[in-house]
């Protein structure tokens, strides 16, 4: 493909220029001199900010990742989507039923999922997007807020639905429904929290805090270490 | 690099069954002073002006505070005001939204601006965890003890009592919110150690924690509909003529257009500075951690405390080099996960403190000479993550780590069945600027929050009391500040901070051309950036 085999070819925003091999998207366009604003957030992936649509000269297939991690490679023709408008409901999530009427009535557009599986091909961090979509849609909070998880609201699945379902604000409500309403409360943080409004910990604490140096040091490495969870 | 993967996995099985042991304090105190980058000579030094004059500082927080404003005083119109709200805060991280979420409830209007997108943050990043003392075995004071401990006895014991004490009802916050933690079937937390804590007590999320903590407050503060501007950081606070803070001047970076927000209180929740690359170290921060907080609170005559310390993560990325320096979590250490050398030797305790970790690890490549080398010229040990489902059972690193094995992946690395290569990259600004229980500084309205404050964490940070201490503290600041803003006078906004300490400057002799806040760190080529210097008119303005 290149004549120098540590150099690539790369398009961006349709634009030819050639760069060193062992950058990402995201570093190439800065080494050619881009000063990014918008399109940059985290750098390691976590965010979201800096979502690409991309094409291998060649090849058909529209393709998506993250600019940040994903490596330029010879005859890619890409650009960024630092921002996608999507609709967001606004919910009290106290009030709401963990159930399917209210993934209805912010998102009653879920019903229009045409199962293209458009969102999973499109999704950076591989989740299965049509299967929490079909959680969603079957009200099954439970799985819809498992699944999705490890998604970081990128939009990208957003920008390629038909049925225009913007899927990681639904999710996002799936999961708070979840932690808010479904998941099982600790019995243990409960007690501790009663404990501490009855003020059981208060002498030792102002004890400690009125600590010498030297005092502190002995108490701290004289501790006893729990051991590791079987 | 094969042959020494080989090596670390012959041995592997043998050192599931080996302890190791922990430093004597002593040997701990040797290991900083030698190998920690805070004791390398000629790091720091001492301010020339302002309220630390005289005080050492890491250069790279030196040259941001004592640097010149983005503003002229003189040509700037102060009898403008385009926003008038009772709480302005200023930045759109963990602190700053739950600042913005608590104030609010206290039936403040709240204004939130962020350098990039609400929940752009290093609060997005943070993977490990969260530390809170729930369990039956443990106790805020045991808590207490460890975070003192951690931070080499030099932390600001109030403060610390604050965060111990607040930490279960974070916890119970977050949760009623609808964070989702991890947990077994009868919604017992699942709860693990982290370096130098005595009791399992880091609470979280899969290696999603912070993002789970993040994106469920933005979704809130949203729902609230809490204004919020987006890329539009503070360039300079303004004080009135009895040294209030009285608001600020935000900068809309993509129209560079001013935006004057007149506050009763102002909350500076800007976090961290790793992307001032101290010491030319990489780092786990996201890309607006230019410690933008210190360098406005500083001008203005806030106090500063413990910025001549700065946290290197052990484990950062060293190969491959396209993420060199993002983090991988100390969870996988929580875990099982063993620190090797190039020929398969453990060197120190992987539940040691970070500083102490890091120091190890810097030894192990600098002067023992024992670290594998990349091919692009980078130096680290590996950290041994296949140990991970040996101890823990088939399919738990995808379980609990599912960020880390995706993160690999990407770049075709298998972390279930190969060891990863680590070195220490810059993590967390230790210090900054000096707070009180509810995040007040000596400037009369203006309150800190987040990586931002200092005082908390001393010397050296445990790992999960950053989420912690952000939710703590922001939520303290935004009750306060919201309480405080029924009172506050909220007056005629000056620039004197300014003027003075731009007087003060040049009499220092300290270089004209330094201007702060620094919002982005510049990553265009050399060669890029030498054509820039070509232009007698900058580029097409």
């Amino acid at each position: 493909m290149g004549a120098d085999k540590s150099t690539v070819t790369i398009y961006v925003f349709g634009k030819q220029y050639r760069v060193p091999q062992n950058l990402t998207i995201l570093t190439a366009m800065e080494h050619l001199g881009y000063r990014l604003l918008r399109g940059c957030g985290c750098r390691s992936g976590f965010c979201g900010a800096c979502a690409t649509v991309y094409r291998i000269r060649g090849d058909f297939r529209l393709r998506t990742g993250l600019a940040c991690q994903t490596p330029v490679r010879d005859g890619m023709v890409f650009s960024m989507l630092p921002f996608h408008p999507s609709t967001k409901a606004r919910y009290d999530i106290k009030s709401l039923q963990p159930d399917i009427n209210a993934l209805l009535r912010y998102y009653p557009e879920i019903l229009r999922c045409l199962q293209c599986n458009s969102c999973t091909r499109a999704c950076p961090q591989d989740l299965p997007v049509i299967d929490i979509m079909a959680a969603a849609m079957r009200g099954d909070i439970a799985n819809a807020a498992d699944l999705s998880f490890d998604c970081i609201m990128c939009g990208l699945c957003a920008t390629r639905c038909p049925a225009e379902i913007v899927q990681y604000n639904v999710a996002i409500l799936s999961r708070r429904l979840y932690g808010t309403h479904l998941s099982p409360k600790a019995g243990h943080l409960k007690k501790k929290l009663d404990e501490i409004r009855a003020g059981r910990y208060d002498e030792e604490l102002s004890k400690l805090a009125k600590m010498s140096t030297a005092e502190l040091t002995k108490l701290y490495n004289s501790r006893e270490i729990e051991p590791e969870e079987a | 690099m094969r042959h020494s993967i080989d090596k670390v996995a012959a041995n592997r099985k043998e050192r599931t069954k080996q302890s190791f042991p922990k430093l004597t304090p002593d040997e701990k105190k040797q290991l900083l002073t030698k190998y920690h980058p805070d004791y390398k000579p000629g790091t720091t030094r001492k301010l020339l002006v302002g309220p630390n004059k005289g005080e050492s500082v890491v250069n790279e927080l030196g040259d941001i505070v004592e640097a010149y404003s983005r503003i002229s005083p003189e040509k700037t119109d102060l009898s403008r005001t385009d926003i008038q709200t009772d709480v302005l805060i200023i930045g759109g991280g963990g602190a700053g939204a739950s600042a913005a979420l608590t104030a609010q409830e206290a039936g403040a209007h709240v204004l939130l601006c962020t350098k990039l997108r609400f929940g752009d943050a290093n609060t997005m990043m943070a993977q490990g965890g969260i530390q809170a003392a729930d369990r039956e075995n443990d106790s805020p004071a045991i808590h207490h003890l460890d975070v003192m401990g951690g931070g080499g006895f030099t932390n600001i014991p109030n403060l610390v009592q604050t965060l111990v004490k607040d930490a279960p009802s974070i916890i119970e916050w977050l949760e009623d919110l609808g964070m989702m933690f991890d947990k077994k079937p009868d919604g017992t937390f699942v709860e693990m150690h982290g370096g130098g804590t005595s009791r399992r007590r880091m609470h979280a999320a899969r290696d999603y924690t912070g993002a789970e903590i993040m994106r469920t407050l933005r979704d809130e503060v949203i729902n609230r509909d809490i204004q919020v501007i987006e890329f539009s950081p503070a360039i300079e606070l303004l004080t009135d003529a009895d040294g209030n803070c009285v608001g600020a001047i935000l900068l809309n970076m993509e129209t560079n257009e001013f935006v004057f927000v007149n506050a009763k209180t102002t909350i500076l929740a800007t976090g961290g500075s790793g992307r001032l690359h101290c010491q030319e170290f990489p780092t786990t921060n996201h890309y607006g951690a230019t410690g933008d907080g210190l360098a406005l609170a500083y001008r203005a005559g806030a106090k500063l405390a413990f910025v001549d310390t700065i946290q290197y993560h052990p484990t950062g990325v060293a190969f491959p080099e396209l993420i060199s320096g993002q983090l991988i979590t100390e969870k996988m250490r929580s875990m099982g996960a063993q620190l090797v050398n190039i020929d398969g030797e453990r060197f120190v305790n992987e539940l040691e403190t970070r500083d102490a970790v890091a120091s190890a690890i810097i030894r192990e490549c600098q002067e023992r000479n024992k670290g594998v080398r990349t091919p692009g010229g980078l130096v680290g040990v590996w950290l041994d993550t296949p140990l991970i489902d040996v101890l823990k059972g088939s399919g738990q690193t995808q379980r609990l780590a599912p960020a880390m094995v995706r993160q690999f992946k990407r770049f075709g690395i298998d972390i279930i069945k190969d060891p990863i290569l680590v070195y220490a990259t810059q993590h967390y600004q230790n210090g900054g600027v000096l707070i009180d229980e509810n995040g007040r500084t000596n400037i009369p309205n203006l309150y800190v929050a987040g990586e931002a404050a200092g005082g908390i964490h001393g010397r050296n940070r445990l790992m999960g009391n950053s989420l912690l201490d952000i939710l703590v503290f922001g939520r303290r600041a935004g009750g306060d500040a919201a309480k405080r803003s029924n009172t506050a006078p909220g007056d005629k906004p000056i620039l004197d901070h300014v003027v003075r300490f731009h007087k003060e400057l040049k009499k220092a002799g300290v270089s004209t051309d330094r201007h702060s806040p620094v919002l982005l760190p510049d990553y265009r080529s050399k060669e890029a950036k030498i054509e820039l210097e070509a232009f007698a008119v900058r580029g097409w303005e």
